[in-house]
């Protein structure tokens, strides 16, 4: 590699686009949970302010993914080179990925804009961990990451998990939409007031079938994606580390996280186990990414060691 | 007037099997799926069930194993006995790791050991679950193979006598003047539309995404070819390891390696004949941006390598991404260090140890770790540890550390332990470390004699009359690998295979549509096997071509 010029202001300038989209995300987050609350509410002129309100946190959203993007591609230019060498740029990319891909869903389907809640609320706290903990400078890349597969194979990671992260959040309010415990409630339960508005607000949500069914097709797109990021990997790790398969633990954890969802591909035509426990699986397939993302790799010994932190 | 009717949750759901198939026999068997696969029919368990025989019972546990329900339960175990693999060390991937923590749990890492905890992936209950997956694999596929054969030669399913209780379904009024173009017209537009169309009397039925089907046969048995490819691969394979100091030469023979790990189907007739010579190894590393100092920006081996009955010289370039090519086989750069060359006169004057000695990093910036066994000094033997610092720099406490990771202000010391090295006895021992229980240690540490510390060309006398030693000059060292997997071109075409048939089975939709006429309306119905998001769309589309064809049709006939 030739001597790269990191341009190491502009690189600072552009966190300030990660800390303002951070501000814009944190305002989505309450203005959303604000309008849940009222959506739920009880007074029909409460409920009628609840659209202006949605409406308003998607605009917060999408301002919040443009100062974003500022953070990841100023971040690009610094350091002359794709933005996610390390967890603070996987991080702010992967999240950034993530989001737009939510901004441009929710333009054909109304119906999963409510998700935007749980999508805001995330990556505010992934944006405070990578700004805080994973934070390193701009950085050259290191001998073994001087390869197109760096751009092939985490690009399509990126996707992946960005579209696993999606389904997630609408297996989640699938649970809660049919736990037990929300349906038959207790009669102590029954009448708490906050239990009432949790009620309210799963009502606004789709249809139980709804939210399987779109879960369901975010996790095929993802489940392909991260087969491609498994081969691709493979691919460059014969040319980078002499072996296209060695159980690194990075290497593990892939394999660990494409058969929980070949398992939950299997489970969603086999009998008895659709419905809550295909549901069940694709929180335990999403746990296991960001098991991979954040205990891999800051605690795990192994080759994928690029989180640029000491 | 169009109705359209989405089904009740009361009515019973009707399923993609060949049940609706009046040509097909029911159930499993015409199908060729698992018995508990969505959309089976329940089983009707015997009133009298009969005592099963050997042949019975063997037939119940194929019928077991078989299920979808134990690939997906041995598909989650697959997963959860990966794990202890990525947590304990493993000897595949990190065996000193293995070693140190044998050394810090002596008391439990034997018995973790006797369960294969530092061979999970090639352990026993490790194998036992894959090999059964796939043996569930094959069970469940091999007929699906055949009834999907069977099928892409048959007729589609015939019209089901109550459309209505199909997941999508229409009804459209019309005249019956009207009414007698409507299967000609669906005919010839489900036909445009690729369907598989067969007509009779009074409906058109139609099915299309066969390739859906293909495809997911097409993924699992490609699955099966990649174990087989990476079994194969894995035996005809081999991966030797072989530090090569800056002038050196290496010959491809197992005499040649470091440390060598063959597949069990090598013999040694299968490495090609060539030698290497690394002329130079080059780094650089980033002295102009603040934040990135020290950042390694390349490595590169330059490598001669000459063939065996070739009087030709290759001049390579290795780097870390980019191997050598030699005839079945790749060399790659997998590490670097300094080697300072050093030179040990004995205490009778004559030369003991003489040569480059590879230094092992320990840090980012090269501080390293080396190993000097002398053990024909005379009068004693004696071995010595020491430290290279390439730009040395001192820390408060007075510790030397390396400050840099190029070599701006070399610097080696030296502790030097005198004793019976243990070489003699024919024991093979490690050559990175020296075992100092029993030594007694001469210089550093708490003996109260300073460390001796060389700068490049200096020359030390050593403690205790032992001799002298000189640092002569400083080279370089690269980590080379030279590997061969016959299997891993099967392998990534197996695996490419396997996502195709994926792709195929996850996206193209199957889907079976009728279209019936009664006497005053006609009727338009879809079912769809897995998920299909365009199916009511299809049967909504389908019914307004139809009628606005029925229409049409008569305008034109005026």
């Amino acid at each position: 590699m030739n001597a790269v010029h990191l341009n190491e202001n502009l690189s600072r300038f552009t966190e300030l686009g990660i800390y303002a989209a951070m501000l814009f995300y944190a305002a989505a987050f309450v203005v959303m949970s604000m309008n849940l609350a009222r959506a739920s509410s009880e007074k029909s002129k409460i409920r009628a302010t609840a659209g202006k309100l949605e409406t308003a946190g998607v605009w917060l959203i999408i301002i919040a993914v443009f100062f974003q993007g500022i953070g990841v591609i100023g971040r690009g230019i610094a350091v002359q080179r794709v933005p996610w060498a390390n967890m603070y740029e996987f991080t702010i990319t992967s999240t950034f990925v993530a989001v737009a891909i939510y901004a441009i869903a929710q333009v054909f389907r109304k119906d999963i804009r409510f998700i935007g809640v749980l999508i805001s609320g995330f990556v505010t706290l992934a944006l405070g961990l990578a700004t805080t903990l994973w934070y390193v400078e701009a950085k050259t890349l290191m001998p073994a990451l001087q390869s197109y597969w760096l751009l092939i194979h985490v690009t399509v990671a990126i996707l992946a998990t960005a579209f696993f992260n999606i389904a997630a959040a609408l297996s989640i309010a699938y649970l809660f939409k049919t736990a037990q415990w929300v349906k038959e409630p207790t009669k102590k339960l029954g009448k708490n007031k906050l239990f009432k508005t949790f009620k309210r607000v799963l009502g606004l949500f789709p249809t139980e079938e709804k939210l399987e069914q779109t879960s369901y097709r975010f996790n095929i797109i993802g489940f392909i994606l991260w087969s491609f990021t498994l081969i691709a990997g493979a691919i460059w790790a014969e040319r980078a580390w002499h072996r296209y398969w060695g159980w690194d633990t990075k290497e593990v954890w892939t394999f660990i996280i494409w058969t929980i969802y070949a398992g939950y591909l299997h489970a969603n035509a086999t009998r008895g186990w659709h419905g809550k426990r295909s549901a069940w699986l694709v929180v335990v397939g999403f746990g296991a990414i960001l098991f991979n993302f954040t205990i891999v790799n800051l605690f795990f010994k192994g080759l994928h060691v690029y989180s640029g932190l000491k | 007037m169009a109705t359209t009717s989405r089904r009740s949750k009361a009515t019973p759901k009707v399923e993609y099997t060949g049940k609706v198939a009046a040509k097909v026999a029911t159930g499993t068997a015409a199908t060729g799926r698992p018995e508990d696969y969505v959309g089976a029919p329940e089983s009707k368990a015997p009133i009298n069930q009969p005592v099963l025989g050997v042949v019975g019972w063997l037939r119940w546990i194929w019928r077991q194993l078989t299920s979808m329900r134990t690939a997906l339960i041995l598909l989650l175990m697959l997963a959860a006995a990966a794990i202890p693999g990525s947590i304990y060390p493993q000897r595949s991937a990190d065996p000193n790791g293995v070693t140190t923590f044998f050394q810090q749990n002596p008391t439990s890492a034997p018995v973790m050991d006797k369960f294969q905890l530092f061979d999970v992936y090639s352990s026993s209950w490790f194998s036992a679950i894959y090999i059964l997956l796939f043996i569930s694999l094959i069970g469940c596929v091999l007929p699906r193979i055949a009834v999907h054969y069977r099928a892409l030669f048959m007729p589609p399913a015939a019209t089901p006598s109550n459309l209505k209780r199909m997941p999508a379904h229409t009804e459209v009024e019309l005249s019956a003047k009207r009414l007698a173009k409507v299967l000609d017209a669906a005919e010839q537009l489900l036909k445009q539309q690729r369907y598989r169309v067969e007509r009779n009397a009074t409906s058109v039925a139609a099915e299309r995404g066969y390739w859906r089907e293909t495809g997911n046969l097409i993924f699992h048995v490609a699955l099966v070819g990649l174990l087989i490819a990476v079994g194969f691969g894995g035996a005809y394979s081999y991966s030797g390891q072989r530090v090569l100091v800056e002038g050196d030469t290496f010959v491809n023979n197992l005499a040649g390696y470091d440390s060598f790990s063959p597949g069990i189907a090598f013999n040694e007739n299968m490495l090609p004949a060539f030698s290497a010579t690394l002329k130079r190894f080059d780094v650089r590393y980033d002295i102009t941006n603040r934040s990135n100092s020290g950042t390694p920006l390349s490595f590169k081996a330059y490598v001669d390598i000459r063939e065996r009955g070739s009087a030709k010289v290759q001049h390579k370039t290795i780097q870390v991404n980019e191997p050598a090519e030699v005839p079945n086989a790749k060399v790659y750069l997998t590490g670097n260090g300094y080697a300072p060359v050093i030179t040990i006169r004995d205490g009778k004057g004559n030369i003991a140890y003489s040569g480059p000695v590879v230094y092992l990093p320990q840090d980012s910036n090269m501080t390293s770790l080396g190993v000097i066994k002398v053990p024909d000094a005379k009068p004693k033997q004696f071995g010595i540890l020491s430290f290279f610092y390439p730009t040395a720099g001192k820390l408060k406490s007075g510790a030397y550390t390396s400050v840099f990771p190029a070599n701006a202000n070399p610097l080696v010391t030296m502790n030097v332990y005198q004793g019976n090295l243990g070489l003699d006895a024919g024991i093979p021992s490690n050559a990175f470390s020296l075992a100092v229980h029993g030594l007694n240690q001469l210089t550093g540490g708490k003996t109260g004699v300073k460390s001796i510390e060389l700068r490049l060309g200096q020359t030390a006398q050593l403690p205790a009359g032992l001799g002298s030693v000189k640092f002569e000059s400083l080279r370089r060292y690269a980590s080379l690998d030279i590997d061969y997997n016959p299997g891993q071109f099967w392998v990534l075409i197996f695996a490419l295979l396997a996502l195709g048939g994926l792709i195929m089975s996850l996206v193209i939709p199957r889907r079976r549509v009728w279209v019936k006429i009664n006497e005053a309306s006609f009727e338009v119905a879809a079912l769809a096997r897995g998920d299909d998001p365009m199916l009511e769309r299809v049967v909504s589309s389908v019914s307004q071509q139809l009628a606005a064809k029925a229409v049409k049709g008569k305008k034109d006939t005026k």
